[in-house]
């Protein structure tokens, strides 16, 4: 049997918006290594997007200063990306993943991220501590392109 | 800048054409735009071409909420034509279409907007 396949890469930087597209390409292109369909592809930068977000206006509610971590780990077909802020943290979590829950809807937020999250990912888990800050685990089995093809 | 944002007047509609990447961080000018275009005297309905957007995340759906809620305040109709599969799916998630309709084009969508007027 092949040993399964194993990497990692991890991410370091500001919590500036503009960084939120770098983020999502980021992860992306470090995914692309397992020739992803575009669909997963979309959908892991969609929810990097939300978590990076959620840290740059919720974490540190737009202090730049602040510093958001990456990091995103390959098994076989199978990955996991985990954001960290070391912000505000998350009062409550149950409450937080709500479909349409915001904290501060003044800021036209949809309170629709974690939904996303749950919709596009397999696995979601929240860990946060009031004052300490929050980390978003996100776990992904990838669709394989023969699989793909064939439901095509 | 990741967006670019095109507006054109289309009779008494407000016809916004987006291109590019919506987040969180490109939100801010889009925003800022539509408002001001909003002000003018002769704009009633607004409509949002989404054919050229590639990405889109919640923050997207703020922005295009906060515009419906502007434009059905000052008595217009907002509709959005040629969204792209997976931002059709977001949309489709958060309920928009309970309150915003879709269209295949941009004139289907304008002219939804004349009927109403
Ligand atoms: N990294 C974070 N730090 C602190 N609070 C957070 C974080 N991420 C999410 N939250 C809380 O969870 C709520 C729901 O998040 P989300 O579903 O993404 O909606 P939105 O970002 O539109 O408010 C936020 O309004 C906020 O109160
Ligand atoms: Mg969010």
């Amino acid at each position: 049997m092949k040993p399964v396949h194993t990497n990692f890469m991890e991410l370091c930087f500001n919590a500036r918006s503009e960084n939120e597209s770098f983020a999502r390409v980021a992860v992306a292109a470090f995914l692309s290594q397992l020739d992803p369909t575009i669909e997963d592809l979309t959908d892991i930068k969609t929810v990097v997007s939300e978590a990076v977000t959620n840290s740059v206006i919720h974490g540190y509610e737009e202090n730049p200063e602040g510093v958001i971590l990456i990091r995103t780990e390959i098994e076989g077909t199978k990955i996991c990306v985990q954001i960290t802020d070391y912000g505000l943290g998350i009062e409550d979590v149950t409450e937080a993943r709500q479909p349409l829950y915001t904290s501060k809807p003044e800021l036209e937020r949809s309170g629709m991220g974690f939904t996303i999250m749950e919709n596009f990912m397999d696995e979601v888990m929240i860990h946060s501590k009031l004052g300490e800050g929050t980390t978003i685990q996100l776990v992904k089995q990838l669709t394989p392109q023969s699989q793909q093809s064939l439901v095509n | 800048m990741a967006l670019h944002l095109d507006v054109k007047r289309s009779k008494n509609v407000l016809v916004a054409r987006l291109d590019g990447e919506l987040d969180h961080h490109t939100a801010a000018h889009v925003r800022k735009v539509i408002e001001e275009e909003l002000n003018h005297e002769w704009v009633t309905h607004l409509v949002l071409n989404l054919e050229k957007l590639e990405f889109m995340d919640s923050s997207g759906l703020g922005v295009i909420l906060g515009r419906y809620k502007r434009v059905t305040q000052m008595g217009g109709k907002m509709t959005i034509c040629s969204v792209q599969p997976p931002i059709e799916r977001i949309m489709e998630m958060s309920g928009l279409f309970k309150i915003l309709q879709m269209f295949q084009d941009e004139s289907s969508a304008v002219s939804a907007c004349g009927v109403a007027s």
